[in-house]
Formats: structure tokens, sequence, C-alpha cells
């Protein structure tokens, strides 16, 4: 019903059309390919083959398709029938007639209307009146525009040009056949007529009215506009200026429509719920500590970066030491009024308290280790060392018999020492200024220092840390960085005098501490840069001279800076363990050639032992030394007098009563239970079955490739094929062409030949005729 | 003639006149046989106070005698006494030869007395000189010798040069290492091996065998550069050519020099010797010592009483032990016994650790060991490790696990299911010296349990691994006999770390801390 048009996707059409009908199973057609072995679970496409089936339905295919493009080729042209109703194949002949008669009808109509000037005549372009077009401004606009079109197109169109789609066409005919069928032909037009007129006078009046309307929409949202935006135009500034009263009003409702709301603020929190919350930031981080000492958790990212921000990082205030013992305190004071004394963090604040309360006896005793000191300095180092077991046991007991007193009375002492200290305090901030600068230098720092007391240096060094913070300004951060590395190498310098000012550097650790809290790296680095240092230049004595000299005071104060600022009982911790490191080789490889060298050792002993105070671990240089130490007194003992003999006696039964009685006992070691290994299984292996030959590539997207690759190739192939069978077919058909042509031209040269000898045969005989 | 007085007298020009006052008299010396008596001003200037103007003369003497030799006027044969010179009846000639002969002897005595000078330039120049005489006296003999029978060396002079040599006063490992060039020829080399062997009979005979640790220290410098060349064929180098069958010559071969320089230890090695010799020996031994023996299990006797004498000498003595029972096919009775005896907590702090380490793991690597001798070994170790320092224990640990591994039967070491779970005393004997009687294998490494929480993590870490049935392969321990403390304290130092953990106890004092120890056994100031 419909001529083909012959266009690019030709081919494809054929190709897509159902294949010629079912071929018949001629056993003279079918093929065997013979196969060389059965495999089990194979499918072959091909063991049967149709060749000369196949051969003829491609020639046909490409009969079809690549021939006919071939004829076609140079062709542009192309005859179409437009004439109305040619390709319907619901109407029949007879009215197909009808209409194309009464649209000829209609034309010539129009035709005749062209010269009736009374009459309007609508000149239209894609269905618009060019008059409206002419007066159209931009204030109508697209959307009564198609409204137009929507009108245009159901009747006008159809009346007034023939052509237009078929189907709309029909719908329209139909109808009106249905209607007017009565009435007749000139009724018919008049009606036409009418409406059409009555329609554009309708659309006039829908016009002008929509007009009216959005000049009056406009007025209007210059008056909201204003409300609106808050750039106003200059333009429109002055009408504002008109009705300031409304304005006002108007935008005081928008403003208070556009406030934030109040949130509801969290509640002030009681001291009860602060030292919950307290507690509960304590029990965390000593969770994350043991965690840390078990090692388990040793790339955990989960840090106590969380406290610090928690507590001072935003505000610029360091949290001071002492306000919060005071929390704590009255925290662990709360909880003996309750029932349960249990956690550690708890039972530390105690004895932060009873250390406060201790201090003046610590002091006491201080002094008197001092005048021991000075009376033992002859005498024997062991006895020195027993000594100190002694006095620290009778103090240690006095805590335990005291603790409750001091319990009672600790709510006095501090607060008025903590009145005295802030009188001292105001006494000190009347002589200092109140802003200092970032020391750029080590000698800054220590110009800025001397000549203080230690009380004020620490106050310096609070006001210094205060006035730089970092959240003041961007430098300050690698300031405070910087400083962190002089304040340590002072420290060094100030145990390092003679004699050491240990007091000063007592009163520098909240600061040192808070820098430590703030900068974990900066600090992390400057003290393992000590450690390194001294541990090389140990490393390189013990080379050269193979003894080295025990080390000095101000690495002994690193050392218990180091167990003050990090953890010693994490597993592996970058400051620590190095730190452990130097102290084993301290306690080793130094020689102990003096009374002070013992001193020291036994300092290091200290350390270590309060290294491993929390983690319970060996160390075994510790003991190693400790025993050197005996040693070396009881070969001394023959020289000494009797009164050492009896205090090393002494220490030796205290030390005996102190080990158990039995030896320790061992239980035979057995390895850890495990899982048993579960047996191996013969599960067939799953292969996944490519659409290729071999298995190539390991990953997914090698996979992946190999296979596009291989079917690349036999798309390829198979397209190189079919262009080589094209090309062989288009030069049979141009062959067969020359030759059909030949053939033509020979049969018509012979037809002429035999026409004009026969003509000559009659001419000839004719003649003879004649001559006869 | 008054040679010394113009010097003494004007001490600012003394500098030019002495130089020109040798200078002159030498010239004069070998110009004419009339001035020879100037040859005893130049030699008076061998004993003079300073030390420029001895080896000024020592020089002008070498030139002068050398050019002697050339000539051939010192005396050929037995020296009549210089007090007969003018009572026999001889030419001239013949009497200026004996002169000028006494007197080289003369200075070749002082020479030797310079050789103890305090100032070094002087006893260099006086050992170059002499050695220069040897060469001289080797190429024009002073003795008559019959040819075909001795080959022409100065025996006698290098003898006591090597005497003044080996001073049992001095230390002269400076002046042995300048004399180590002329060590580099072969006869100088070979001769001189032969004198120190004299040499050291005689001392130590006389010195009825007791130690003499200068005199000893010089030998072991003098002996210890001595290296006999590895080829015979590379022996080329002479100072004295011989004309007459060389090839024949003691000197020109190797097996010779093997012999000499084996008799010369031997007998160096026979008499008693200091503490600090036998490390420094026993150092170089298995390296420059035993290859170049001809019969290196002759050293089984200093070998063994070195490795009997304990401490960190015997652990030296292991590795010339380990040469002759590996190469040498000896056969040492209770080697492993000594060797278990050893063990003590000083091996963790000598410095010959890493290899006596290397050498324990080779002698304990035989998989055909009675289990009891490498459980003993293995519990001893245990029980040591409990003293060591971090880095022993870095080898140790892997040590002892690379032991269980190869003697699958001390498993029981570290693993028993079938023993009861009650604690018990440990049956094994520290004191006992024999391995087979100390009870190891019926003992448990509870010892290596206790590492495991010892402080360092590494050490940790490898304590653990007895926790679990050990992997088949072997750990590799040669990588960490090297170790140093600091390289593992560098270790962490450099590793990188994303967060460091801090303690969130803030301190306010330095000595008040939750877990106070220091501030409870000491205070400020």
């Amino acid at each position: 019903n419909r001529k083909p048009t012959f266009s690019r996707g030709l081919s494809d059409k054929v190709r897509k059309s159902k294949a010629a009908p079912e071929i018949q199973k001629n056993p003279f057609e079918v093929k065997i390919n013979r196969k060389k072995f059965d495999v089990l679970g194979r499918k072959s496409k091909h063991d049967v083959g149709l060749p000369g089936v196949s051969r003829s339905r491609a020639i046909q295919k490409r009969k079809d398709t690549l021939l006919k493009e071939f004829r076609l080729k140079d062709k542009n042209n192309t005859f179409i029938d437009r004439r109305f109703g040619e390709y319907d194949s619901k109407l029949t002949p007879e009215e197909k007639i009808l209409q194309r008669f009464t649209l000829e009808r209609q034309r010539t109509q129009d035709r005749k209307d062209m010269y009736n000037l009374n009459e309007e005549e609508e000149l239209t372009h894609y269905g618009q009146s060019l008059a409206e077009m002419e007066k159209m401004t931009d204030v109508i606009d697209s959307d009564s525009d198609s409204e137009e079109k929507g009108l245009l197109s159901a009747e006008l169109t159809a009346t007034h040009f023939g052509g237009g789609g078929g189907l709309l066409r029909k719908k329209s005919a139909g109808d009106e056949e249905e209607e007017h069928k009565p009435r007749s032909r000139q009724e018919l037009i008049e009606e036409l007529i009418f409406k059409s007129k009555q329609e554009k006078r309708e659309r006039q009046t829908q016009k002008e009215e929509a007009q009216e309307l959005t000049e009056k929409l406009d007025q209007e949202w210059k008056s909201i506009q204003n409300l609106l935006a808050h750039k106003t135009p200059k333009a429109e500034r002055t009408d504002e200026t008109d009705k300031p009263k409304l304005d006002q009003y108007d935008m005081m409702v928008r403003e208070l429509g556009f406030e934030m709301k109040a949130q509801p603020s969290e509640k002030l929190k009681s001291a009860e719920e602060l030292a919950r919350e307290e507690r509960q930031r304590l029990q965390t981080l000593e969770a994350d500590r043991l965690k840390r000492m078990m090692g388990d958790a040793e790339e955990d990212a989960v840090q106590t970066n969380t406290h610090v921000s928690a507590d001072d990082m935003n505000d610029g205030f360091i949290l001071d030491g002492d306000d919060r013992k005071t929390l704590a305190y009255k925290d662990g004071k709360w909880n003996i009024e309750g029932e349960e004394e249990e956690k550690e963090d708890e039972d530390g604040d105690e004895e932060g308290g009873e250390e406060e309360d201790e201090d003046d006896e610590d002091d006491a005793e201080g002094e008197d280790d001092e005048e021991e000191e000075g009376e033992d300095d002859e005498e024997d180092d062991a006895d020195e060392d027993h000594c100190d077991l002694q006095s620290d046991e009778g103090s240690e007991d006095e805590d335990g018999q005291g603790a409750e007193e001091e319990q009672l009375c600790a709510e006095e002492p501090p607060a008025v020492s903590e009145e005295q200290k802030k009188a001292a305090q105001e006494a000190a901030r009347a002589e200092l200024p109140y802003t200092f600068p970032a020391p750029e230098s080590y000698s800054d720092l220590k110009q800025l220092l001397q000549g203080h007391g230690s009380e004020q240096q620490r106050l310096i060094l609070d006001r210094t840390l205060k006035c730089n913070h970092p959240s003041l300004s961007a430098g300050n951060k690698a300031k405070l960085q910087k400083l962190f590395g002089f304040l340590l190498e002072y420290v060094g310098d100030l145990a390092t005098q003679n004699p050491p000012d240990l007091r000063t550097v007592s009163a520098l650790i909240p600061q040192i501490c808070g820098l430590c809290q703030m900068f974990p790296e900066a600090a992390c680095k400057a003290v393992q840069t000590l450690l390194s240092d001294s541990g090389h230049s140990m490393e390189e004595t013990l080379e050269v001279k193979g003894r080295a000299p025990m080390p000095d005071l101000d690495m002994l104060v690193l050392l218990k800076i180091t167990a003050l600022l990090f953890p010693s009982s994490d597993f592996r911790h970058p400051v620590t363990t190095p730190a452990f490191l130097f102290l084993s080789q301290a306690l080793t490889r130094c020689a102990v050639v003096s009374l002070e060298d013992v001193c020291k050792g036994l300092v290091l002993c200290c350390l270590a032992l309060e290294y491993v105070s929390l983690s319970q671990r060996i160390f075994p240089e510790l003991l190693n030394f400790l025993l050197g130490l005996l040693h070396l007194t009881v070969s001394d003992k023959h020289n000494m007098g009797t009164a050492v003999c009896v205090c090393v006696c002494d220490l030796h039964r205290e030390i005996l009563d102190a080990i158990p009685e039995k030896p320790s006992q061992h239980a035979p070691l057995v390895f850890k239970k495990k899982k048993p290994i579960p047996l191996k299984l013969f599960t067939p292996k799953i292969v996944q079955i490519l659409d290729y030959g071999k298995k190539r590539g390991n990953t997914k997207e090698e996979k992946e490739r190999e296979r596009l690759k291989h079917k690349y190739k036999r798309e390829f192939k198979g397209a190189l094929r079919e262009i080589r069978k094209d090309t062989r077919f288009l030069a049979r058909e141009k062959l067969s062409d020359v030759m059909s042509r030949d053939a033509e031209r020979k049969r018509k040269v012979k037809e002429l030949y035999g026409s004009l000898a026969t003509q000559e045969g009659e001419w000839k005989a004719l003649k003879r005729k004649n001559r006869k | 003639m008054a040679p010394s007085t113009d010097s003494n007298v004007k001490d600012e020009n003394s500098q030019v006149s002495y130089k020109k006052d040798i200078n002159t008299k030498t010239g004069r010396i070998l110009q004419n046989k009339k001035h020879s008596n100037d040859i005893f001003d130049v030699i008076e200037y061998l004993q003079s106070e300073k030390d420029k103007e001895i080896i000024f003369a020592t020089n002008a003497c070498k030139r002068v005698f050398c050019q002697l030799f050339y000539r051939g006027d010192l005396y050929v044969g037995d020296l009549p006494q210089e007090e007969e010179l003018m009572s026999g009846d001889r030419s001239a000639e013949e009497k200026y030869r004996i002169f000028m002969r006494h007197r080289y002897n003369n200075c070749v005595e002082l020479l030797l007395e310079n050789m103890g000078h305090e100032a070094f330039q002087v006893k260099e120049a006086s050992l170059c000189a002499l050695m220069k005489f040897v060469e001289a006296e080797g190429k024009h003999p002073l003795q008559n010798l019959d040819l075909i029978e001795h080959y022409i060396f100065p025996r006698e002079l290098l003898r006591t040069l090597v005497e003044h040599l080996l001073s049992t006063e001095e230390d002269m490992s400076l002046l042995i290492s300048r004399f180590q060039e002329f060590l580099e020829m072969d006869d100088v080399r070979y001769y001189v091996m032969s004198s120190v062997r004299d040499n050291i009979y005689r001392v130590m005979g006389r010195n009825k065998k007791a130690v003499i640790p200068v005199y000893q220290n010089n030998v072991y410098t003098l002996l210890s550069n001595i290296n006999v060349p590895s080829q015979g064929s590379k022996m080329k180098h002479f100072l004295v050519k011989q004309a007459y069958r060389p090839e024949e010559w003691k000197a020109g071969k190797l097996k010779e020099h093997k012999r000499a320089f084996e008799q010369m230890w031997l007998l160096f090695l026979k008499f008693k010797l200091p503490s600090s010799m036998y490390k420094k020996i026993l150092v170089i031994l298995h390296e420059s010592i035993m290859p170049q023996m001809s019969d290196p299990t002759l050293l089984i006797d200093f070998l063994s009483a070195a490795y009997d004498i304990g401490g960190a000498i015997s652990l030296l003595a292991l590795n010339g032990l380990f040469i002759l029972i590996h190469k040498h096919n000896l056969d040492y009775p209770d080697f492993y016994k000594k060797l278990y005896s050893l063990l003590d907590p000083s091996i963790f702090h000598v410095k010959y650790r890493a290899r006596f380490f290397h050498l324990v793991n080779i002698f304990l690597s035989s998989t055909h060991l009675p289990a009891y001798l490498v459980a003993a070994f293995v519990k001893r170790f245990a029980r040591l490790s409990l003293t060591a320092p971090p880095t022993a224990l870095l080898i140790l640990l892997p040590f002892i696990c690379n032991l269980i591994r190869r003697h699958p039967s001390c498993r029981v070491l570290i693993h028993r299911p079938s023993a009861a779970e009650e604690p018990c005393d440990d049956p094994y004997v520290i004191e006992e010296e024999d391995p087979a009687q100390c009870h190891a294998l019926e003992s448990s490494l509870w010892e290596i349990k206790t590492l495991q929480k010892h402080y360092h993590p590494d050490v940790a870490k490898a304590a653990m691994k007895i926790n679990e049935p050990l992997t088949e392969q072997e750990e590799e321990i040669s990588e960490v006999l090297e170790l140093s403390t600091f390289e593992l304290m560098e270790r962490d130092l450099k590793a990188e770390r994303k967060t460091i953990p801090l303690e969130f106890d803030t301190a306010t004092e330095l000595l008040k801390s939750p877990r106070e120890v220091l501030g409870v056994h000491f205070s400020l100031e």
C-alpha cells in the first residue's frame, strides 16, 4: 500500500524481516560435519549444515538489499504520490473521488474570495495570521500562541488548506459528513465563514483582555517587588518613600519571619553531671590506654585528641591541672557518700589529693634525706639505698595509718594554700606585663625567663601561651611548636646548672604538658631528637672507649618528663619505646665508678619501675643492675665498718622477707587451643564458560578485555567476508547486465538487418517485376 | 781535628754547621784514604744529643759504608783484633780495610743502639740504614763462604736487628709497622722468621717462661705483620739476588716459608701469654694465621688451652676449634659439654657476641645431636635470656625457636599436652655442668613465657611465637646479629606514626604522677 522508499536503512529492514519459509529438509541439501571426538557436555551448533539453502538465501537477501541499492545508486529523485487518500486503504474509491472533488471546489472558492474586498481574508504564516504577527508585542508570549495554534489546526487549516495530514483530515471530514449531509453546499460554506469570523472576534477580545490583565499584574508586582527583593532598583526607591509605613511594618514582619529561630540550648549541667561526664571520659581514655598496652589497637586511629578538643582548643583556655583536681576531688567525695568506689580514675584522684596533703611531709622528708645524704656521703652506696628504702616504707606506713585523718582534714588545707598561692600570684602579676611575644630562638626564651622566680617563670610562660594561642593567629602554631623544643632545652639547662634548679623545672611542667597536649607531633619529634642524640652519643663513646659515663641529670629529667607526657604503658610508642631502650642501655653499659653514678643508677631504676608500673612488664636490666650493685657492696663490706654490714644484713633480711618462701612454680607450656583445620573437600571446580576458546587473564577487567578483543576479531573477519561476497555478487550482477545489454543489442541489430534484408528483397523483387 | 766543638759552641749556626761538617767529612773519606780518620767524627755524631744530627749522620754513614761496600774497601773474612792490627805484617791496603771494617762494626752497633732511641725519626733512620747494610752485605758478603753449601745472606746482622726490634722494655709497634715494608721481600721475611724463632726461644728461656707483656706485644706485632704469599710463584721479590742455583734456595720456597711461619707461631704460642694477648691472637687466628700454616692441627694445644681459660677467650677459641673440627677432621672430646659450660650471662655483653652466636648456631645446626643436649642448650639459653638486653634477646629468641624447629623432639619444652595442668617446680638444674644430667627435657620454657611481658614490643612479639605451633621455615638470625641498641632505637624513632598517644593525666609537677616511683624515693634539690 505504500511505495517502498529506499533509504539508507533499507538493507537493515530486509535483514530484520522474517526469514524465508522453513527450509524443506531435503536430504540432498543436508551436509553433515563429521566430528572427530565426542566431548561430553559440548553442544555444537554446526554439526548439520544446509549449504545450498543458505547460499541461495544469501543471494536472495543481496538481491533484496544490495542489488536494489546498487540500482538506485546516483539516482536521488523519487516520485511520491501526494494525492488525497492515495495510500488510505479504508476509503473506497468512490469516497476518495468525492473528497477530492470537494477539495477541488473549495480551492476554487477560495480563489474567488481573493478578489472580494469586503471580506477580510487573513494571510497566515505557519497557521498564524500575519496581521496578528505584525501587531504582536512581547507581552503576548508563547502561551497564547500555542492556544491559537490549537484552534487553527483543528478546523481552519482543514478548511483553508486542502493538503495537511491525511488522518486529521479524514476525521474532520467524516464528522462534517455526518452532520451536514442534508444541507446544501452553499449553506455549508456560509456557515463555515460565519464561524470563522466569530472565532476571530472572540480571539481578539480575549487577547485584549489578557493584555489588560498583564498590565495590571505588572503594576501590582512592582508594589510587591520591594518587599521580596532586598535590593530595590534605584528607580523604585522613590516609590518606597511614598508608602514608608507599610514597608516598615512589612519589613518587620518579614525580618521576624526570616530570623533564625532560637535553638533550645543545652541544659546547664550540674556539678554531678559534669563529674559523671568527666569520669566517663577518663574511663574511655583508660580503656584506650589498656588497649594500646595490649598492643592490639596499635594502629587504632581513635585517639586522645578528642579530649584535647573537648577541653581547650577553641577558647584559648588551657585547662589548669588545679581546678580539674578540685573537680575530681568533689567527684571522689560524692562517690564516697554514695556507695561505690571502683574506678581507677577516682583512686588516682584520691591519691592526687593525698599527695597534695603529703607535700609538706614530702618536703620534710626531702630535708631529712638531704641530711642523711650529707652524712652518708662517705658511707657506702647501698647504705644510702637502704636508708631511702626505709624512709619510704616509713612514709608509706604513715600513709596507711593516717589516710583517714588526712581525708578528714583534706578540705581546708588545700583551700588555704590556694589562697596563699593566689596572693602570691597577685603580687607577681603586679610586676609582670600581660603580653609576651613568642620567643623565636632559645636565647630569646632564656632572656625571657632568666632572673625570675620559678612561680613567675610559670606565669610568664602561661601568658606567652595565651597571647600566642594558635586560634589567634596563623603563625602562632609554628611558634608554639618551636617553643616546646626550646622549653625542653631550657629544662635541660636548668638541670645541668650547678646547683640544678629542679624546682623551676617542676614549676614549668604544667606548661610543658599543655604544649604537648596542643601539639603532640611536635612534642614527639622534640623528645625523639633529644633521645636519639644522647643515645647516639652514648653509643659512640661506648664504641670508642668501651665504657660510657652515666647519663647526666638533664637526661634523667627528660626521661621523667617523657613519662609524664607520654603513656609508658603502650605496647609500642614512638617516644617511650626508645626511652625504654635508652634506660636499658644506660643500666647495662654505663660504668658505675662513683657514688654519684650509683645514685643516678638508682634514679634510672626508679624511672624504669615507674615506666612499667602500670603495664606490669619485665625489665631484666633493672634486676641486673641492682644485683650488680649488691655485688659491689659485698666486695666492699670487708673494708667497711660493721655498721654498714648491719645495714646490709637488714636489707638482706627485708628482701628475703619480700620474696615468697616457695620458689615459683610453673605449669608446663601448652600451645594455644586452635580451631582444627577442616579437611580438604573435593568440591568440583566451577569454571566460567566464556564465549571464546581459551581462558586468558586473571582479573575481571582483563577477561572482559580479552573477550571483547576476541569478539572484535571475529566480527571483523565476518564483515570482511561479507564485503568480499558483496563485491563478488555485484560483479556478477554487473556482468550479467552487460551480457543482457549486449544480447539485446545483438537481437535488435539482427532484427534491423532482417527488416532491411526483407525491405531490400522486396525492393529488388519490385524492381525485377518492374523490369519485366 | 776537633769534631764537635764548633757545633757545641754556636747553637744557632749548628744546623748549618753540622750538615756542612758531615758533608765535607764524608766527601773527604770517600775521596782519599788519607782522611779516613774522619769517620770517627761522623760516627761520633751518631751519639749526639740532637735528633737531627743523628739522622743526618745516620744517612751519611749509610752513604759512606755503602760506597765502601761497593768499592770492596771492607775487610772480608774473620776480622783480626784491632790491637793486633799493627803487629801483623799486612799491607797498608789491608790495614785500611781492617780499620774500616772495625768502623763499620762500630757504626752498626751504634745504629742498633739508636733503634732504642726515644725519637721515632731516629729509630726509623737507623732501621733504614741497617736494612741498607743488610742489602749491601748480601751483595758483597763479608765472610768467605763456600758458595755451594751456603746461600749468601747476612743472617747475623738481621738476627741482631730483630733482637733489637723485639725489645723487652719498649713498645716498638710503630717501628715494626715501618719494618713491614721490608717484610714484603721474601728472603728478608724468611730469615726474619727464623731469627724471630731463635729470639723467642732465647728470650723466653731466659725469663723462665714468665709473662713479658711488652716483649710479647712486640713479637705479636711483628708476627701479625708477616704474611706468607698464597702462591709459590709469587715469590720473586728478593732483597739479595742469588747467583747460584736460586731455585734451591730455601727462602724462595713456599713450603719452607710455611714451615718457618708455623714454627715461629707455635713457639710463640707455646709460652704463657697475657690474657689480652690471647684475645688479640684469637681474633686474627682463623683469618690470618691458620690458612698460612702447613699443618694447622698443631694449634690444637694452644686452642684447647685457650678454650679452657673461660670467658671471652673461650668464646674466641671456638672459632679456631671450629675450623679444626670442620676442615681438619679433628676430634674434640666433650666439645658440647664445654660449650654448654661456656654459656653464662656475660656472653650477652662481650664484644664478640655476634661471632659467638654465629658459631653456636653452626655448632647446633646438626640435626644429629641428641635431643637432651639440644634441650639443655635451649633451656640454658632461655634461662640466660632473663638477664639479657633487648638486642641480645632479639637474637636469642629466634635462635631458640630455630633449635626447636630443627629438633622436633624438643617441642615438649613448649608444648606438653599430656602433662597435668598443675604447676610444679622447674626440674631443670642450672648449676649442673653436664647437659645430660640437667633434666632439661623435663622442663618447660617458662622463661620465654615471662619474656612475653618484656617491655620492648619486638622482644615480646618474638616471645609470643611459642604460643602457637612454630612454622616450618627457620628464622634468619644473621641480620640481627650485629644489631646495636641505638639501631633498635632508631627503628622506633624513624617509624612513621599517624597519631601519637599522649598521657591524659596532665601532670602538675615533676615528681607527681599517678604512678610515682621516683618521687617516693627521691625529692627535688
